[in-house]
């Protein structure tokens, strides 16, 4: 049981990621589907922090007062995975933006009966 | 000494001519700097390649932080390699995309696109020159998010829905990457490649690993395209504006395909990849389901750029079948078709792009009889699409000859015949082309159509003569491949 709990953000991350990817594949509105992506992408943020926070450290910042410290690199690349997760998400919604003037409609089974019947 | 700066440079310089492309604002001005960028990247690349011909590895500490605690390019024959690749190929792409970027986007936007495209190129060298895992996964987004504007920008509407599931695929793919690396990163707590391939084999068989070869494998195939991950591609490829279908087309899918040989071979190591995981039966499958079902579908194609996005993916399937052989002939026919097939499909995609500067559209029922007024146009078309087949005498046939050896050599006869048939597949939907331009009366929509200007012709025609060229001097590309390969499986360079 304590084994469970001390992977309780291990199995938050699989939760999110099932049923992020769940979203982006069962629904067919456009924006949805980026919602269902974010949540997807935010998996490797828990994944990423997760491991690097040690029991009993402190927070990396130098002091003779403490030994040993939490490993500040995740948080460094999380940042960036962030910044790479607004930009995708900021270009796909552009893109639905672009896609509602041109067919007037942001369901994927509209445009796509569109695209057929063009 | 600038030299000893060119592994970073080479990624710097069209990053920097991005924004400057963007505030230039005039799309002749942007073209220009971005053509003058262009042009210089080889150089670099070739300086590279010779650097790393004796099998050296450049180390390039960036910011002056010594790896592994800072971000390590490091350079070899095989990241040299696909460096000079795509820089060569992307040099005549913006060479011919002065008039077709005229023709097919808004003036509005056309400054947009040579920024776009330049971060593309960096995004997709500098993928080549890290040795970091987690730079590798920023210069992937970067250079997928400006290839998605790519597709996107162009007037036809249906290139905004194809744009829209080539981000949602594309993230899903760089988001299993980056899920396996984070795993690799907590169990070996590096994320410099070398590091990583060191301190595997004392972690190697655990879950977290096994789960992260998973993702890692999964991730980059979608990347690349490999079957049945491939449904982002056609309608991304047909859609897109022409300049922007012969790059990608040529040199993002080929990266990839690049990452995957480091990650299987450099990284998780042969024994690993193809002992401790079943990934050549997978992989084998995979490649004979695209090189097939891919093949067969482009025979049914009407658009003629869909039906060379189709042929991509059997092509991709022909490199990753050399990748399942893994030995070393097939190494060498996957590494050259590699090579070849992004000289050839750019070839192809630029001479189509002729062809819709003229007629302005790329339906294959609009081509009847063309063969007449674009004659040089179609005639490079024939001879490129015999390189696909692969003809002797043309690039396409020393890969598969490779690759067939490679196959033979482990007593897959069956294999051989596969890869015959995939040939004689490519033959029949290259010929319905030719059948179409050459011996059909010209639709009335051809009286005014006449032969494509020279700006758009010559480097269609360069790459189109590279072809012909890499099929009779292979020192340049198989013997290169062939060390390549030999570096990858850890034998002696050229040795068996």
């Amino acid at each position: 049981m304590t084994e469970m709990l001390g992977l309780v953000n291990h199995w938050i991350a699989v939760i999110l990621l099932v049923a992020g990817l769940y979203i982006v594949v069962a629904r067919g509105n456009m924006v949805k589907k980026l919602v269902g992506l974010a949540i997807f992408q935010s998996t490797v943020y828990l994944l990423y922090l997760t491991p690097g926070k040690v029991l009993g450290a402190s927070p990396p910042i130098l002091s003779e007062a403490f030994e040993t410290y939490s490993n500040p690199l995740p948080q460094v690349l999380i940042l960036t995975a962030i910044v790479v997760g607004i930009a995708t998400q900021a270009l796909g919604l552009a893109l639905v933006v672009r896609i509602n003037e041109a067919y007037g409609s942001i369901e994927e089974d509209e445009v796509q009966r569109q695209d057929d019947a063009a | 000494m600038i030299a000893q700066h060119f592994p970073i440079l080479i990624v710097v310089l069209p990053l920097l001519a991005s924004p400057l492309a963007l505030l230039l604002r005039r799309s002749e001005a942007a073209w220009l700097l971005s053509l003058a960028v262009s042009w210089l990247l080889p150089f670099i690349a070739l300086s590279l390649v010779r650097q790393t011909a004796g099998g050296e590895v450049i180390s390039y500490a960036v910011g002056g932080w010594p790896p592994p605690i800072g971000i390590e390019y490091r350079i070899d024959s095989l990241s040299a390699f696909v460096m000079l690749l795509v820089s060569g190929v992307s040099a005549l792409v913006v060479t011919f995309a002065r008039s077709s970027v005229a023709d097919e986007i808004p003036a509005s936007r056309r400054a947009g696109f040579y920024a776009a495209y330049m971060v593309g190129l960096a995004g997709l060298l500098g993928m080549a020159a890290s040795g970091d895992a987690f730079n590798i996964f920023v210069f992937m987004e970067i250079s997928s998010l400006s290839s998605y504007v790519l597709i996107a920008i162009g007037r036809d509407r249906r290139a905004l829905s194809a744009s829209y599931r080539y981000l949602i695929m594309g993230t899903i793919g760089a988001t299993f990457y980056v899920l396996g690396i984070g795993l690799l990163y907590a169990m070996t707590g590096t994320l410099n490649l070398a590091d990583l391939a060191e301190r595997l084999p004392a972690v190697e068989n655990t879950r977290p690993v096994l789960a992260a070869f998973g993702f890692i494998v999964v991730g980059l195939s979608l990347k690349l395209a490999l079957f049945p991950l491939h449904v982002w591609l056609p309608n991304a490829y047909a859609y897109a504006p022409s300049t922007a279908s012969a790059f990608l087309a040529s040199t993002a899918t080929k990266v990839a395909i690049y990452l995957l040989l480091r990650f299987i071979f450099s990284v998780f190591g042969i024994d690993f990849s193809f002992k401790a995981v079943p990934l050549e039966p997978i992989l084998l499958a995979l490649s004979i389901g695209a090189i097939l079902v891919a093949s067969l579908v482009a025979m049914f194609q009407q658009n003629v750029k869909r039906m060379l996005a189709y042929s991509s993916i059997a092509q991709i399937g022909f490199i990753t079948l050399g990748i399942a052989i893994a030995n070393m002939d097939g190494m060498t026919g996957a590494i050259v078709h590699l090579f070849n097939h992004a000289v050839i499909k750019g070839a192809l995609f630029l001479l189509v792009g002729c062809v819709v500067f003229r007629l302005h559209s790329a339906q294959l029922e609009d081509m009847a009889g063309i063969g007449t007024k674009m004659p040089v146009t179609m005639t490079a078309f024939a001879i490129c699409g015999l390189a696909m087949v692969g003809a002797p005498g043309t690039a396409g046939f020393i890969s598969k000859w490779f690759l067939a050896v490679g196959a033979a050599d482990q007593g897959r006869w069956w294999l051989v015949g596969l890869m015959m048939v995939g040939s004689l597949l490519t033959l029949v939907y290259m010929a319905r082309v030719l059948e179409i331009a050459f011996f059909r009366p010209p639709s009335p929509r051809l009286e005014k159509v006449t032969e494509a200007p020279l700006q758009l012709l010559l480097p269609a025609l360069a790459l189109s003569a590279a072809t012909i060229w890499f099929g009779i001097d292979t020192t340049g590309s198989a013997g290169f491949a062939q060390q390549a390969a030999a570096a990858l499986l850890g034998l002696p360079p050229g040795g068996q």
